[in-house]
């Protein structure tokens, strides 16, 4: 009975000791941003490659798996891609001549920033968040290959994110459609300015909210595209985030809020493109 | 003894790794209505109410730690969660043997909707999401419920690797009596 006890005491000084340490640990991070650095560190070395790895056999699998396709559907798809490329070819042709067009209006106005023309690198995702709150997931490029904290992530066209957390070999990226996520943005056709706020309950039907947007004259119709505004100082100008699905006026009738289809499917994200330039390298001032 | 404690460690900690790689990788594709099972509870508190409270705290320390430095704004936060889920698992040693499957079964699962509680008040209502009853049925009970499903694959596993190197424990303390 005696040694029991002894066992149990000595489990409470375990106990104690262990939140301890995890209390310091938290006040620790929150005030000082390099305690979390060796732990990175640790991290790259030992989890990091091993989910490297898995997300290697992963893709191997769904090759395979993708082979199985029949010809059939493959030569239909290429029928269709086809017609496709064939529409887009008119499209681009079009596109280039406005092109020319708004190059030679902008050399006359003399505004030679293009924003369309970020550079880009890319990355996998090799990790998810384990659990069902928060929508963040890893990338294989870490500080060693330039990454570095708020640096905006897109997959094809539109906004993923951005990156929270940066180790040698992996870096974290926060979702838009994640919960705490607020992205300032803008109706790219007449720059009214709404704030996109990521929302857990929205996770499922694939959209995003919008909000505090000013009920003005200008009219927002459904199907109008939104991009990132240009008094964000996280995210570049116009990266495209979606298009609306639907708005309606808030009952203060002050300001219009709605919904937001994702030009990125947050489901399937296997390759990620992060942006090397951050808003503040841009504007020139460096946070804090 | 001290082959047998090292083994012991080793086995504990590549569970513990394999349970997290798992879950960060294949389990992010086996989502259902985008809600997927949570691996790393049931190991910690499997390892809590089997092998007590030291081993029940390190497994969920070391789990939440690696949450934290991988995905984590602080670190230490979900450390601290796992350390306690552990530690009050371990708590329900005494009631528990082996044959019952109930027992951990609903250890488990409370464990599951504690923690889910724990993440709601802390993570979202303290930043003013106050529609509990839409996350308690569409995370926590989702959630719970698939853990549950899993844990009836992942448990029997643990409980016999658990078996395995107890009974080659006592044969290498025989060896010396």
């Amino acid at each position: 009975m005696k040694k029991k006890n002894q066992t149990s005491s000595k489990s409470k000084y375990y106990l104690a000791g262990l939140c301890l340490f995890c209390i310091l640990l938290m006040v620790l991070s929150f005030f000082y941003d390099k305690a979390g650095a060796p732990f990175k560190g640790i991290a790259s070395v030992t989890i990091i490659p091993m989910q490297k790895g898995i997300n290697q056999i992963g893709t191997w699998l769904g090759d395979i798996s993708d082979n199985f396709d029949t010809l059939q559907e493959v030569r239909k798809e290429k029928d269709a891609l086809q017609d496709k490329v064939d529409a887009l070819i008119t499209e681009n042709n079009n596109l280039q001549e406005e092109k020319y067009e708004l190059e030679r209006l902008q050399a006359l106005y003399k505004l030679d920033q293009n924003y369309a023309d970020y550079e880009k690198t890319g990355a996998h995702v090799i990790a998810k968040d384990s659990g069902n709150w928060f929508s963040t997931f890893t990338i294989d490029k870490g500080s060693k290959d330039g990454i570095k904290k708020n640096m905006n992530v897109m997959a094809g066209s539109g906004l993923v994110g951005i990156v929270t957390k940066v180790g040698p070999t992996w870096a974290t990226v926060r979702s838009v459609i994640d919960d705490s996520s607020n992205v300032s943005a803008m109706v790219l056709s007449t720059s009214d300015r709404c704030m996109v706020r990521g929302d857990l309950s929205l996770i499922n039907d694939g959209k995003i909210r919008f909000e505090q947007m000013e009920n003005n004259e200008n009219k927002v119709q459904v199907g109008d595209q939104i991009v990132t505004s240009h008094i964000s100082d996280k995210y570049l100008q116009g990266i495209l985030i979606g298009y609306v699905s639907e708005i309606t006026v808030d009952s203060n009738n002050l300001t219009r809020s709605g919904y937001i289809t994702p030009v990125v499917d947050f489901k399937n994200l296997q390759e990620v493109l992060v942006i090397t330039k951050t808003k503040a390298d841009l504007t020139g001032t460096e946070k804090e | 003894m001290k082959k047998m404690k090292a083994k012991r460690i080793g086995v504990t900690a590549v569970i513990v790794i394999v349970c997290y790689l798992l879950q960060c990788t294949l389990f992010s594709h086996l989502t259902l209505a985008s809600i997927k099972p949570n691996l790393i509870i049931i190991v910690t508190a499997a390892f809590g109410f089997m092998r007590g409270p030291k081993e029940g705290m390190l497994v969920g320390f070391f789990s939440g730690l690696m949450i934290d430095i991988q995905f984590g704004n602080i670190l230490g936060f979900y450390a601290l969660i796992y350390l306690l889920l552990g530690f009050i698992n371990s708590l329900f040693e005494q009631v528990y043997y082996d044959e019952d499957i109930k027992l951990p079964l609903v250890l488990i699962a409370a464990s599951e909707f504690l923690y889910g509680l724990v993440i709601y008040l802390l993570m979202f209502m303290l930043r003013s999401e106050f529609d509990f009853i839409y996350y308690l049925s569409h995370n926590i009970i989702p959630e719970l419920i698939y853990t549950i499903v899993v844990a009836l694959g992942v448990y029997p596993l643990i409980l016999f690797i658990n078996h395995k190197l107890e009974a080659e424990e006592k044969r290498s303390a025989s060896k010396f009596v």
